[in-house]
């Protein structure tokens, strides 16, 4: 029997960590992650879990300490948000190219400037070729449920690589909803024991970590990293499969939602997708044939998969909540047009920025997008590729 | 501990294997292979290194000259990353997972870019959560990796790439940071400031109470670069013997707030005696420099003032 709750998504994600127990977490406070690290400090405190909490001086040094920590052999994590992980960069780069399988509880916050600490990716977006898997929740229930499949894709040993799980902050983070928790046995037992092959404290086997790569070697040591991507993908999918048969809470690359037989469909990421649910259950009250393309795996990129999806539809809407300043769009604005495009799937695609520095996205936004989509197929109307919905006039 | 054993000291296994490519008659090599001998054969140790000379030429894949486990992050996070190596530790022998015979020892080398410079923020931060650790800087006085560029360790008037003497500079024109003060005012149980000297006894004894000290430690080793500096390889070990007998590197320690003096020369030598062996100071004795010199001694002699001071109090 799972545990009926109410939690904020920070709280489901602590009570997920203190579930897994894990071994160390170095971490600096950030609005609106903030309240992680204070948990665990919290567990730590009052003995329920054996974690080492190292209160670090940044979050340069939170990722540096993590990467010691899991090359170590250590089960690490830690937290952040916006400018802690645009400071973190650098090492997040080294914590993936050494292989180590650290998780990350992300809470999305735009980056400054001008400084503001409410929801955008444009933090995890700017780390998207940092080479960690990235996972993004639509609301707690999706958070907590993630962050206890992230060191089974992370740890499993085709992949090796970092796991950030992304939520949106104060939306999902500070939000109190209904959760379906599970049993500190199971998350144990599902979750299961870290046992690293090879690793700095193991007795009598030495290791190095981190070297200098001349030119002969140092583009293999890249391609790996790429192919444990690749690895990742059949991984995550498994891990989802045990995880459904565990909870009967089904995950794939993305959701889709009334996408089978839709003409118009919006392809959006985390919390602003509950927003757009209710967008098309209205729309379809009215007879519109409209869908939503949920995407929770954003690293790797399921290309292929989203175009098949999405083949069907006159018209898609791509949602970015960050925008790229390339003079023509945003990340996933990109990475769709180009997945289509590979894919030979030629359907209209209007790029929208919406959301940016915690600009609400609205029900009647998201059905001013399916408007604009149905005018454009229908009517011929002219409609800009790239453009912001919500902006003030 | 009381004693000092040479012989025995000297003939134990070497834990950074020859083969590695640093420069012939570098004093990072010298220094570093002297604080390995700090630890008890029986120990097992991680090595940490900031982004230096010392990691490009003993780590190049696939071949590596550590005989320990070593770990190389970044330029700026050596003192983090051993922190996060310490709790991993903590964590698995709490867990049972490492055995109580498995003892492993932490020390993380840096040179003084990566010290006093870039990493600082990270050092600071190692020292202040006392992390049960010795980090040791290399202090070659510039950014020799990348070629000679000033560190805020490069002593004042000192000629490199990015104070170069020129019509209207004389070098670099600050003084040099005192950072084994600046890391014992972080009140950690061990701090000490150390060179190449005689039988090696100094530094021997210092990186053995270094790392066998609970909680932060850290020395300073003056580790001198016979490319930075410009003097003949061969005259290291007299280099390092005229900073001490000029005052310019005094040898101390502190102990838990307790500053001690290891060493005061019968006589003070002029500080022309250590500037003048080497290249990078060769503008300062051109004829008209001589208030360049003088300022220099000043400098010398209000910091070994401050130094006698602080180790005279009880």
């Amino acid at each position: 029997m799972s545990i009926k709750e109410r939690m904020s998504g920070n709280e489901a994600v602590s009570y997920a960590i203190k579930q897994i127990n894990p071994d160390v977490m170095p971490a600096f406070p950030i609005t609106p992650s903030t309240e992680i690290p204070q948990m665990v400090s919290g567990y730590v405190a009052n003995g329920e879990i054996d974690t080492e909490f190292i209160a670090v001086e940044s979050e340069h040094s939170a990722m540096s300490a993590a990467v010691g920590a899991s090359a170590a052999g250590a089960r690490t994590l830690t937290a952040t948000s916006s400018c802690g992980l645009a400071l973190m960069w650098e090492v997040l780069h080294i914590a993936a190219s050494n292989r180590l399988p650290i998780a990350l509880a992300l809470v999305n916050r735009t980056l400054s400037g001008p400084i503001n600490i409410n929801c955008d990716h444009s933090d995890s977006m700017g780390a998207r070729d940092s080479g960690w898997i990235q996972i993004y929740a639509e609301n707690n229930q999706e958070a907590y449920d993630n962050f206890i499949q992230a060191y089974r894709i992370a740890e499993n040993k085709e992949v090796l690589l970092p796991v950030m799980i992304c939520q949106d902050g104060f939306i999902t983070s500070h939000a109190v909803e209904n959760i379906e928790l599970l049993e500190d046995e199971k998350v144990k037992a599902f979750v299961g024991e870290y046992e690293p092959e090879d690793f700095l404290l193991n007795p009598g086997k030495p290791m190095a970590v981190g070297p200098y790569a001349v030119t002969g070697y140092g583009m293999e040591a890249k391609k790996n990293q790429e192919i444990a991507m690749e690895n990742s993908r059949s991984v995550i999918l498994d891990v989802a499969r045990e995880f459904a048969a565990l909870t009967g809470r089904k995950y794939g690359y993305f959701e889709e939602y009334h996408l089978e037989d839709a003409e118009y469909a919006m392809l959006i990421i985390g919390s602003a997708a509950g927003t757009a649910k209710d967008a098309v259950d209205e729309l379809r009250k009215t007879g519109k044939k409209v869908g939503i393309l949920k995407l929770r795996v954003f690293r790797p990129f399921p290309g292929k998969e989203i175009a098949q999806a999405l083949k069907n539809v006159k018209a898609v809407a791509v949602m970015d909540r960050s925008e790229s300043y390339r003079g023509g769009g945003g990340p996933l604005g990109v990475e769709v047009g180009s997945a289509l495009f590979m894919e030979r799937v030629h359907i209209e695609a209007v790029n929208y920025i919406y959301g940016l520095a915690g600009r609400d996205f609205t029900v009647e936004n998201a059905i001013e997008v399916f408007s604009e989509m149905e005018a454009m197929v229908t009517e011929g109307r002219e409609v800009p590729q790239y453009q912001y919905v919500g902006l003030r006039k | 501990m009381n004693t000092y054993d040479f012989k025995n000291t000297m003939s134990k296994p070497e834990r950074l294997a020859p083969g590695h490519r640093m420069c012939a008659g570098c004093g990072g090599t010298i220094a570093v292979r002297a604080v390995l001998r700090g630890l008890h054969p029986e120990d097992q140790a991680v090595i940490g290194n900031a982004t230096s000379c010392l990691e490009v030429s003993t780590f190049m894949y696939p071949y590596t000259a550590w005989e320990d486990s070593y770990i190389h992050n970044a330029f700026e996070n050596a003192g983090a990353t051993i922190g996060g190596v310490e709790a991993a530790y903590n964590v698995l022998k709490k867990k049972g997972k490492l055995k109580d015979a498995d003892n492993f020892k932490f020390i993380t080398f840096g040179g003084d870019g990566g010290t006093y410079d870039i990493g600082l923020q990270s050092l600071s931060g190692a020292m202040e959560r006392n992390h049960d650790i010795l980090y040791v800087c290399y202090d070659n006085g510039a950014y020799m990796n990348t070629g000679i560029q000033r560190s805020s360790a490069t002593p004042l008037y000192a000629d490199t790439t990015t104070t170069p003497v020129g019509s209207h500079s004389n070098g670099k024109m600050q003084n040099r940071k005192d950072l084994a003060s600046i890391i014992a005012d972080h009140n950690v149980p061990y701090a000490a400031q150390t060179t190449l000297l005689g039988n090696f006894k100094d530094i021997h004894t210092k990186a053995e109470k270094g790392i066998y000290t609970k909680g932060a430690a850290f020395l300073n080793v003056m580790a001198p670069c016979p490319r930075g500096w410009r003097y003949e390889t061969s005259e290291i070990m007299d280099i390092c013997k005229l900073a001490v007998e000029t005052c310019y590197w005094p040898l101390f320690e502190v102990e838990n707030g307790k500053w001690t003096l290891n060493y005061e020369p019968r006589k003070k030598l002029p500080i022309e005696d250590f500037l003048r062996p080497q290249g990078r100071f060769r503008h300062l004795f051109k004829r008209g420099n001589e208030h360049l010199l003088e300022e220099f001694q000043t400098e010398v002699d209000r910091r070994w003032e401050d130094l006698l001071f602080k180790s005279s109090r009880t």
